[in-house]
């Protein structure tokens, strides 16, 4: 048990260096362009940056328990253009085909934490082949490129908020979303299953030994991430619309996030709020390069920089031996 | 530019004792200079294919305006004899680079109607095709297959990058097969036929022209791209960035999107918080409404705007009314091979380099095209030309 | 250990064995024949640019890190390449050795990133491709160079119908094996693998074998690089979008390497190459839709890895087990 409560001591710490970063990303940003900060263009942003950092939430389950889900971004691109098909410009359709995206994300993670946990696939081959089977299949279904359309009401909650409000102008419901969600997370990980999820990804044996069903609540992460890809999905979609290119690459972006808020590959620590902020902090990042007209070429090679040299940071601050790159879950040393 | 003898001898040594320091357990870190740094290349401007692009724009094509995938502008027909072949029932074979956008399923769909009249008059027996993803060494494979398989009357190729294709495509003329390459080149003349729109010269400076005809000058534009290093889409920037130096707009700026809406929406946005943007120039369509819906949620007058014809932009600009253009990179050019493939196994003569119309569609022919393709799905490509082809329209729609 | 390894590859050959033999039948039923010529040299063709990136990233797969960067430094090198060759049969050594310094210089930093700096794998080797994507993006729009007509042999040059680049590759891949069996760097590489840290104890410089791996990872990834420029004539940074890395590793897992590193080897990793090959082959004999490809890919790694986790579960299981991946982060040690 002390190790239960060593391994929840862990969900309070480690979000400094995120927080700091974010900080400083943000301050650069004020000295770029202060108007970034007034209201309504800082709630433009956060409604920008709410799918990231809700699909960071659902990535922190799974990397805390020990494992990865590189198949978020497929499923993201999967659930808008099933979304398009299936409603077809049809208002009346949105409420049940959101029930039918819903029941797709949960079995889409229910099948990566099965693969994963039943069949002893490394969670890193199982969700990438489940990234290429979403792909290749999304496609058959639609002749290769999305078909039909969003409703209005579909497009509500990643577009559209509670406007007319003063100082901010809108207050958009992906921003409530976020911090709905994000306060969810947060409760999830303060109950008994999100102690046993930190304890199952810092040592499973101990776990498995003082009874937890690592298993199971491995399984529960991934079906968690499913969730948060759909909802991501929704508000993606919502806010910009179908296009044959979403979600691509969104899988690697959300990693880096997490890791950036001081999550540690391989499972046993980090906290949810900080995932949160390292996705937030990478959406900031993107929106600096941009007020600073940073040449669009260069880009890529600031945010390899910045990411390295945040993680090394956190790396020395800890002071610890380097990391296992993957885990699985079979922890078998030779 | 040059690097001298010396130093490349060194850096040789250095990757010999990097590489065999670790037999030795006794490791040593090298130092030495960024060699590549100084090869800057890929100006993508050719000034001599911009001034010809520009002129084919207003050369009438020979042929019938209702097939404007059989016309040509200024054909040099060469013979084909020599790949004459009897008695129908030929095997065509295609090197396809991918059908990773709808620009390319929509083309691939109308190829394959195309081919499905061709075989039931006999002309082509077996169709087969072969799909790299959009990488050259795959193709490369793919191309080297077909030939090593000695099965192909004629062979036709798309490829996925110019140069890069060159040495297989050179190959492949080489084993004597007939080679008819489309949409994007190769740096060899050895194809029997190359069938192209006008290119992306032309499409750039289209969308680039309509701007300044219709910006005031010293209004702001946005240029919105895909990705670099793409050669059809690096000459669509070139030329507008020609056609931009001589005029008084002001460039914003370019920024590469992926063709994903939400970087295309979170971009202009950023660019709206920032002050004004009166025009936006796209290379290319994809996403072209989420630009529009960024205007619409920052409460900001439509800009002046040129996407592509894909028909979620064309419905927008309607629905909005606002001042656009729909630059055009012929989609129905999908058609022209399989049909330029049974004119050679008959021996009719071809243009060496088939050029195809390409004209953008403008306010006035907007309706016509939408009323054309009410039918079809919103990521499709108003000039697709299939319109006469027996599986119209369920082929496209229900795809 | 070698008599279980043993097991492991053959079981895979078998593998190997009899996805040919399907597809051969499968094949057959259309009246194709994939044993013609004209197959066989597709199949060994797409054997060996997955071939160099998977050996290399089986190196440092065993030692329990990961390299995402090898698309970009097969890209990178291959500009170097043909730009210092330059069309100049002279200065084909030179351009060559170019190519593979740059190569093994990147590994260089990969590998003192996770090392001496303490980044996780995961995050150093995408920070690093990302860098050189920005530099290629900002310095090379589009194929540069030119590769003289000698060099670009490597890339179509075959004796009867094993092309070269298959002969250089099984031969880099003869020597990866011997490395791995008969030198101390390649028994440490096990050794780091297994649990860093009891290899530290007993005398082993990890930091050293990890730099090294990396360094090696770096080089086949130079020679990736040169194998495309012979092809293409020409560098390309394009060659980048391909996510030639996935496959790699999908590679060296299909072929029995674990990526907790510390089992596997390279006569493995070959046969989960020409895995992927045949498939390939096979797919595009018989005109199999792309998308459907994608699916099939995905679903057939995951059914190989189930396959193998499943032995390998079934032997572990009867020996007593060490706790590794999380008893680190609490004792503290370093």
């Amino acid at each position: 048990m002390s190790r239960l409560r060593t391994a929840a001591s862990a969900l309070s710490g480690g979000t400094g260096p995120v927080i700091a970063l974010l900080a400083l990303v943000f301050a650069a940003i004020a000295v770029a362009n202060p108007g970034f900060f007034e209201g309504p263009s800082l709630m433009a942003f956060l409604k920008q940056a709410a799918p990231l950092v809700i699909l960071a939430a659902g990535q922190y389950f799974v990397i805390v328990s020990g494992n990865f889900d590189l198949s978020v971004g497929a499923l993201v691109g999967a659930q808008v253009v099933i979304a398009a098909r299936l409603i077809d410009g049809e208002e009346s359709r949105t409420l049940p085909v959101l029930g039918v995206m819903l029941l797709f994300g949960l079995a889409v993670g229910l099948a990566n934490g099965l693969i994963t946990t039943a069949l002893k696939v490394q969670s890193f081959i199982t969700t990438l082949g489940m990234m290429l089977v979403l792909y290749g299949a999304i496609r058959l279904w639609t002749g290769g490129a999305p078909t039909g359309g969003l409703s209005e009401a579909f497009r509500g909650p990643g577009r559209r908020g509670i406007d007319g409000l003063p100082l901010i102008g809108q207050l958009p419901w992906a921003l409530l979303a976020m911090i709905g969600l994000g306060a969810a997370a947060v409760w999830l990980m303060r109950t008994r299953f999100g102690r046993i999820l930190v304890a199952t990804g810092d040592n499973d044996l101990a776990a498995e030994r003082s009874g937890a069903r690592i298993d199971t609540v491995r399984t529960a992460a991934f079906v968690l991430s499913g969730l948060s890809a759909t909802i991501a999905g929704v508000l993606i979609g919502g806010y910009a619309g179908v296009s044959a290119q979403v979600g691509e690459g969104m899988e690697f972006t959300v990693i880096t996030a997490v890791v950036l808020g001081g999550v540690v590959l391989g499972g046993g620590r980090g906290s949810v709020v900080a995932a949160m902020a390292g996705a937030l902090a990478i959406e900031a990042l993107f929106a600096l390069f941009n007020q600073l007209a940073l040449p669009s070429t260069l880009r890529p090679s600031v945010q390899g920089l910045i990411i390295i040299a945040a993680v090394a940071y956190a790396a020395k601050r800890s002071a610890r031996r380097p990391v296992p790159a993957i885990a699985t879950t079979t922890t078998d040393p030779s | 530019m040059q690097i001298t003898r010396p130093a490349l001898a060194s850096a040789a040594v250095a990757a010999l004792l990097l590489t065999l320091g670790c037999t030795t357990d006794d490791l040593q870190e090298p130092e030495t200079t960024d060699q590549a740094a100084d090869t800057a290349e890929g100006d993508w401007f050719v000034q001599a294919d911009y001034q010809e692009q520009i002129a084919q724009r207003d050369i009438e094509p020979e042929g019938d305006p209702a097939a404007p995938w059989l016309q040509a502008i200024e054909p040099e027909w060469v013979d084909t004899e020599e790949f004459a072949r009897d008695g129908g029932d030929a095997t065509v074979c295609f090197s396809n680079a991918s059908v990773s956008n709808p620009w390319r399923v929509t083309g691939w769909i109308t190829m394959q109607q195309q081919v499905e009249v061709l075989q039931e008059s006999g002309a082509i027996g077996e169709f087969r095709h072969s799909d790299a993803a959009d990488d050259d060494d795959q193709q490369i494979s793919d191309i080297q297959a077909f030939v090593d398989s000695g099965e192909c009357d004629a062979l036709i190729i798309s490829p996925s990058t110019t140069a890069t294709l060159t040495p297989a495509v050179q190959a492949a003329c080489d084993s004597g097969v007939p080679v008819i390459v489309f949409d994007r080149g190769v740096n060899t003349d050895c194809a029997v036929t190359f069938i192209h729109p006008i290119g992306g010269y032309a499409f750039g400076a289209d969308a680039a022209e309509f701007l300044v005809d219709n910006l005031e000058p010293g209004a702001t534009v946005l240029a919105l791209r895909i990705l670099p290093g793409v050669d059809v889409l690096e000459h669509r920037w070139a030329a507008a960035q020609e056609v931009f130096a001589d005029s008084e707009l002001e460039i914003l700026g370019d920024e590469f999107t992926g063709g994903d809406a939400a970087e295309i929406k979170n971009i202009v946005t950023q660019y709206l918080q920032r002050g004004d943007v009166d025009g936006i120039w796209m290379d290319a369509g994809d996403g072209a409404v989420a630009a529009v819906e960024a205007f619409e949620d920052a409460g900001e007058p439509y800009p002046v705007m040129t996407g592509e014809d894909e028909l979620s932009f064309m419905r927008k600009w309607e629905e909005t009314g606002m001042t656009a253009l729909a630059p055009v990179y012929s989609n129905f050019q999908w058609r022209t091979p399989v049909l330029a493939a049974t004119m050679i196994l008959d021996g009719e003569q071809v243009p060496a380099e088939w050029v195809l119309p390409q004209e953008p569609i403008t306010e006035a022919d907007l309706d016509e095209y939408l009323e054309r393709n009410a039918d079809m799905p919103s990521l499709h490509y108003a000039k697709f030309g299939g319109e006469d082809l027996p599986g119209f329209p369920d082929a496209w729609r229900d795809r | 250990m070698s008599a279980r390894r043993l097991d492991t590859t053959a079981l895979i050959y078998l593998a190997l064995a009899g996805i040919v033999a399907l597809g051969g039948v499968a094949v057959a039923v259309r009246g194709g024949n994939l044993f013609s010529t004209a197959n066989l040299v597709d199949m060994l063709t797409r054997t060996s640019l997955t071939g160099f990136l998977a050996i290399g990233m089986t190196l440092v797969i065993l030692c329990r890190s990961l390299d995402l960067s090898v698309g970009y430094t097969a890209a990178l090198s291959s500009l170097v390449a043909a730009t210092t060759m330059d069309g100049d049969p002279d200065r084909i050594v030179l351009g060559a050795a170019a190519a593979l310094l740059i190569a093994g210089l990147i590994g260089a930093a990969n590998g003192a990133i996770v090392a001496f700096l303490g980044v996780n794998p995961f995050i150093a080797t995408l920070g690093v491709g990302l860098i050189i994507k920005g530099y290629l993006d900002t310095e090379y729009q589009g194929p540069a160079g030119l590769v003289p007509t000698a060099f670009q042999q490597f890339g179509y040059t075959r004796i009867a119908f094993v092309p070269v680049s298959t002969i250089v590759m099984l031969v880099l891949a003869a020597a990866g094996i011997w490395f791995l069996r008969s030198t101390r760097t390649g028994h440490h590489m096990y050794a780091v693998g297994g649990d860093s840290d009891i290899a530290r104890m007993s005398g082993v410089r990890t930091e050293r074998v990890l730099m090294c791996a990396h360094i090696l990872c770096g080089v086949l990834a130079g020679v990736a690089g040169l194998l495309l420029a012979a092809r293409f004539g020409t560098g390309s940074a394009e060659s980048y979008t391909n996510l030639y890395e996935l496959d790699a590793i999908a590679a060296v897992v299909l072929g029995g390497t674990l990526l907790l590193g510390g089992r596997g080897g390279v006569a493995g990793t070959v046969a989960g190459v020409a895995i992927l090959a045949v498939l390939d082959t096979v797919f595009n004999v018989m005109q199999v839709n792309p998308f459907a490809k994608d699916v099939l890919r995905g679903a057939i790694i995951i059914a190989a890895v189930a396959v193998y986790a499943r032995r390998q579960l079934s032997r572990t299981a009867r020996r007593p087990r060490f706790a590794d991946a999380g008893t680190a982060a609490e004792t503290g040690r370093s």
